[in-house]
């Protein structure tokens, strides 16, 4: 991990720096997250009140699972899917209002009010929308001759919470690449204009490598949302079905733990789940970071 | 309306409302000259605004619940917003302070209750519990609201192993198997009431209703408070435009079969049937009406060590059935869990017939506009004799940790739940079954089941005959996590991935498993 | 701008319209939802025009008292309250420890890194139990501290705040130490200046989070004075066995979107172009 060349020479003052935010990481995140290292060796019953050793079992039997092991393939698609198109299209929205100076500020605050829809009904309003009987999309889906379905159709629940992740997330994305783009330097666009480089050719040339750690920040933050943050979307629309179609590892995580309270095995799944995340994020750091223009 | 005219008449009178106003207009004026704005300024702007609400509402929100004291409130601010916030709030605020001060100003013996009823049930129970507190003075109840069935369960779980139970805590029905389990975590209902000397007669209770929560001894383990079961609901409209008597329910499978057909054909609807819940309704509700076994062992009661049997020829047979239909349109599938496309399909007119909770019974009649709703029993196959459905819903469990004064109070409070005329009042507020028969015979008497017509179909149907092993109940472990593999296995046989056979063996093999864990985890 | 192609503006304007349109669509179906009667969305093709019911839902809202359940004023003051902690602290507490990790070299950097990092993974939902363990052992049940304390770690500011300090150029801190700036004064005069763009973006981001706790918040507190707006929204939709009252939840859902949009509006005055030089 990088930092900078000249550093500031210092012994205590840096570690009174993460002080705040180390304790409270360590106290209510690192202990508890422990807590669930510990029960995913463990069988207990809800209360707590017998406890066994049971060692790797949970983990074997998830690893004989083969709709577990299908579940991380989908988890993947999933991941990867609503990483690209919400970013995707958050980028193109967010270069568009950088590109004006009027109405920027009216379009990015339409941009933004997703965002500030609840959580609570934010997976409910798709659920209205893609609604077989009252809702607008198949209403309409019907005139091109598709008869949608996703209670029954695998392929249509999968785009359902691919559609309704990627949307929450594009306002997030959208408000950082904007970010992002309002720093870069307005006189290296205006040399290469002079040069006689087009707009796109700029935007590829110049814009986009400078945005590459806002770029590189945003894959992290929307890889994490995907694996770890879209169990209301997914239950609120399709609760994993039909026939575990849209069942990703943190549903599962969420339906055996949370709801069903089968704390051994959903403690065991956390814990595949995060070191899977941690690989892939170390994996990035390692090789894509290198690749960013700080 | 009123109310709101005088909120903002009186905001804008307010003096420093004024000046916070006539400050942002100015800045709003200064921001579009410029071209550099200030953003330091902007910020320091930014806090002075919150500053101003912190010092100037918060005081007066608190000060007007009764809440707390602390912040130096302005008086003129304090009389201004005590008058708009009276008017706005009287009957609500004054009903959250008594509340509140009362648990200080007496020395009475707090229970809490933590339940997971939202909307306008929630609101029916707080006037219960009100109505409790307001009938003695011994004790008083605080109702918390706690989230769904799930996050209701696992927050006194979470809190239970940290030591901050409350005393009370509703559970929804798939959790029974759970909390019987937890013997050192809960105090059974009959065990409290012998042990605080409070009036319990178990013959008081409809069998139906509390055998659910019974030991195999017959104990009532916990309280019932809103149990429901599912019945038939059915557009008599499109009855009547394809031709068949809107009076007449189908009363079988074949015959509801046969009636979709002719509503489908006479265009009257696009559908014959949908149906809510299908684990609870076409698996678990439909043997016990069969009279089949779900699982060894009395459905579980019986022991840890019960095993899933209900790959039995006539669920099979059933599956297959509703698969064909679905195929053919004759039925359509709401979806996994509770079935959330389920209703719209009825109340659009799509679907003749609905099958859902009873307690389903005043959305339905809400819902339904422009056609009349009738009622009838679930539908049977020809070749067997109905036997009883089975409930659903959740009861009130009363957990460890608490001081004898406070199991008093919630021996008392229960008591006082258990009253013809509480009960009498829930039922027909809510559409959920009385558990006690001198409730219903209250309704009888007051003839609401008369003026309500099918509001008692659920009753009949559950006391059609006396309960017998397989339509008791059923006590699993784990069950939320197994509702979750039959919802899976029934979108596998839908889908045609597998046959029904297949399905419901798959469901007996991964349940099996599933309750093995359970009992693993709980010897 | 750079130049004056009337197609690309063209084609800006068209591409934001059609952005704002898909976007905003799931919102608007709420605003709609929340002018119409109680059955519109569940009985019927759902209504895309609005009805005449806005004005009763809100009221409804605002002063209809429900029993137990605060009133809408003390949620929102209280969500209010929770926004505020959070978004001031998780950017206090985020930039420091970024300008630890990216102008220091000390033992432990990476490790602290990575520590921090690690709480993107896991929402509280997945390690309930023991986190509420944790909370209660503290004895912050039913306090403004258990609200908000446990939510203010953030892996997301303190990348956001390492990404940003890693683009500006090392010229500029040996030109501060030249100057015989400590480290102190150089992220007081040039760090936090410079940061301004991001933390009004994160400002936007960490008061809209904030403000829509819900699970936390229903945990934490039995105490109908510490309840929060998202926790009314929650029990008005959460209905067992009934039909959600649609046209009142929607009309709180609108209203409970109003402060985040007026942070948005009230944010992008520091979006302004040409606010940060950063020359490279």
């Amino acid at each position: 991990m990088d930092t900078k060349r000249t550093v500031f020479p210092s012994q205590g003052l840096p570690y009174l720096l993460v002080a705040p935010q180390l304790i409270i990481t360590i106290i209510f995140f690192i202990w508890p997250a422990g807590q669930a290292v510990k029960s995913s060796f463990e069988r207990e019953d809800p209360f707590g009140l017998s406890t066994s050793f049971v060692g790797l079992l949970h983990y074997l039997r998830l690893f004989q699972e083969p709709d577990y092991l299908a579940s991380v393939g989908r988890t993947a698609l999933f991941a990867l899917a609503v990483t690209i198109i919400s970013m995707g299209l958050a980028l193109v929205l967010a270069v568009a209002v950088n590109r004006l100076i009027r109405a920027g500020t009216a379009y990015s605050t339409m941009l933004l009010w997703p965002y500030a829809v609840s959580p609570v009904v934010a997976g409910i309003l798709w659920w209205f929308i893609f609604n077989s009987s009252t809702g607008i999309l198949p209403y309409m889906l019907e005139f091109f001759g598709l008869d949608w379905n996703h209670q029954l159709n695998g392929t249509h629940a999968m785009i359902l919470i691919i559609v309704a992740a990627s949307w929450k997330q594009i306002s997030y994305n959208f408000l950082f690449f904007l970010a992002g783009l309002q720093s870069v330097p307005q006189s290296l666009n205006e040399a290469a204009a002079i040069d006689g480089a087009g707009p796109f050719k700029r935007f590829w040339t110049i814009v986009f490598p400078l945005l590459s750690p806002t770029t590189f920040f945003l894959m992290i933050v929307n890889l994490n949302y995907t694996m770890f943050d879209t169990f209301g979307v997914i239950d609120a629309t399709t609760a994993g079905g039909p026939n575990q179609a849209t069942n990703t590892l943190v549903y599962k995580v969420y339906t055996d733990g949370y709801i069903g309270l089968n704390l051994g095995s959903s403690s065991a799944q956390s814990v595949i789940l995060m070191l899977f995340v941690i690989v892939l994020t170390v994996i990035q750091f390692r090789y894509v970071e290198r690749r960013v223009q700080y | 309306m009123r109310s709101n005219e005088l909120l903002s008449i009186d905001v804008n009178r307010h003096p420093s409302v004024i000046k916070a106003s006539s400050e942002r207009q100015a800045s709003s004026i200064e921001g579009t000259g410029r071209s550099v704005p200030e953003g330091g300024r902007l910020v320091r702007r930014a806090f002075r605004f919150v500053s101003y609400c912190f010092e100037h509402i918060g005081p007066v929100l608190t000060h007007n619940t009764g809440l707390a004291g602390a912040g130096r409130p302005d008086a003129v601010a304090l009389a201004h917003w005590e008058t708009t916030m009276k008017t706005l709030n009287r009957v609500g605020l004054a009903a959250l302070s008594l509340m509140l001060s009362t648990s200080v100003a007496f020395a009475q013996t707090e229970v809490t209750w933590w339940h997971a009823m939202g909307g306008e049930l929630g609101e029916k129970l707080e006037e219960i519990v009100a109505g409790y507190n307001a009938s003695q003075s011994d004790y008083v109840v605080t109702p918390v609201y706690k989230g769904t069935y799930a996050e209701t369960m696992t927050a006194a779980i979470a809190a239970f192993r940290a030591g901050e139970q409350p005393e009370i805590v509703q559970v929804f029905e798939v959790g029974t198997g759970t909390m019987m389990a937890a013997k050192g975590a809960v105090y059974p209902v009959y065990q409290l009431m012998a042990d605080m000397g409070a009036e319990f007669d178990p013959a008081d209770y409809l069998p139906t209703v509390v055998g659910y929560y019974t030991d195999t001894e017959g104990n009532m383990l916990s309280m019932p408070f809103n149990s429901s079961t599912p019945i038939m609901y059915y557009n008599k409209d499109v009855f009547a435009a394809a031709g068949l008597d809107p009076e007449m329910p189908p009363k079988t499978w074949e015959e509801l079969e046969a009636f979709s057909r002719q509503i489908m054909e006479s265009g009257a609807a696009t559908c014959g049937f949908t149906s809510g819940w299908i684990s609870w309704a076409q698996l678990e509700n439909f043997s016990a009406w069969h009279n089949q076994p779900i699982g060894t062992l009395e459905n579980g009661f019986g022991g840890l060590d019960t095993e899933f049997v209900v790959n039995g020829p006539l669920q099979a047979k059933h599956w297959e059935n509703l698969k064909n239909w679905q195929d053919e349109g004759v039925f359509q599938y709401g979806g996994p869990g509770g079935g959330a496309d389920a209703p719209s399909k009825f109340y659009t007119g799509e679907c003749a017939i609905y099958m859902n909770s009873s307690a389903s019974r005043a959305g339905v009649l809400a819902n339904a506009e422009g056609f009349e709703v009738g009622f009838g029993m679930l539908p049977h196959y020809e070749e067997v004799e109905p036997q009883n459905s089975i409930i659903g819903g959740a009861t009130l469990w009363v957990l460890q940790g608490a001081d004898e004064g406070q199991y008093k109070g919630v021996a008392d409070f229960f008591s006082y739940l258990s009253s013809a005329e509480v009960q009498a009042d829930w039922h027909q507020f809510s559409g959920y079954l009385p558990i006690t028969q001198a409730a219903y015979d209250l309704g009888q008497e007051q003839g609401y089941y008369e003026a309500n017509p099918g509001s008692d179909v659920a009753i009949k149907q559950m006391t059609l005959n006396a309960p017998t092993e397989n339509s008791k109940g059923l006590r699993f472990g784990n069950y939320v996590q197994i509702r979750d593999v039959i919802d899976q296995e029934f979108q596998a046989l839908l889908t045609g991935d597998k046959t029904a056979q297949q399905a419901l063996d798959d469901l007996v093999s991964r349940g099996n498993q599933i309750l093995r864990d359970f009992q693993a985890a709980n010897q | 701008m750079v130049e004056n192609r009337p197609w690309l503006t063209f084609l800006t304007h068209f591409v934001l319209i059609c952005g704002v349109v898909i976007v905003v669509f799931p919102v608007y179906i709420a605003l709609i939802a929340s002018t119409h009667g109680p059955t519109a969305l569940s009985s019927g093709m759902m209504p895309l025009l609005p009805g005449a019911e806005l004005w009763n839902n809100v009221v409804q809202v605002l002063t209809e008292q429900r029993r137990g359940v605060a009133p809408f004023w003390l949620m929102a003051w209280n969500s209010l309250w929770m926004a505020i902690i959070i978004t001031v602290g998780k950017i206090a507490i985020s930039i420091i420890s970024a300008y630890a990790i990216v102008y220091f070299r000390f033992p432990g950097r990476v490790l602290a890194f990575w520590l921090i990092f690690i709480t993107l993974m896991l929402p509280v939902e997945v390690r309930i139990i023991p986190t509420f363990a944790v909370v209660a052992n503290l004895g912050m049940l039913n306090s403004y501290a258990g609200l908000t304390i446990p939510l203010i770690a953030s892996a997301t500011a303190t990348f956001l705040f390492r990404q940003f300090f890693m683009t500006i150029p090392d010229e500029m801190m040996e030109a501060a130490r030249v100057d015989g700036a400590g480290p102190l004064k150089f992220f007081r005069d040039i760090l936090l200046p410079l940061s301004r763009t991001n933390i009004a973006a994160l400002c936007v981001i960490l008061f809209i989070y904030g403000w829509m706790q819900y699970l936390w918040p229903l945990l934490v507190t039995t105490d109908p004075k510490y309840y929060t707006l998202m926790m009314g929204v929650k029990r008005m939709a959460a209905v067992a066995d009934a039909d959600p009252q649609w046209n009142t939840i929607m009309a709180a859902v609108v209203m409970a979107m109003l402060p985040p949009v007026l942070i948005v509006i009230f944010m992008q005055r520091l979006f302004v172009k040409g606010l940060v030089e950063t020359e490279k």
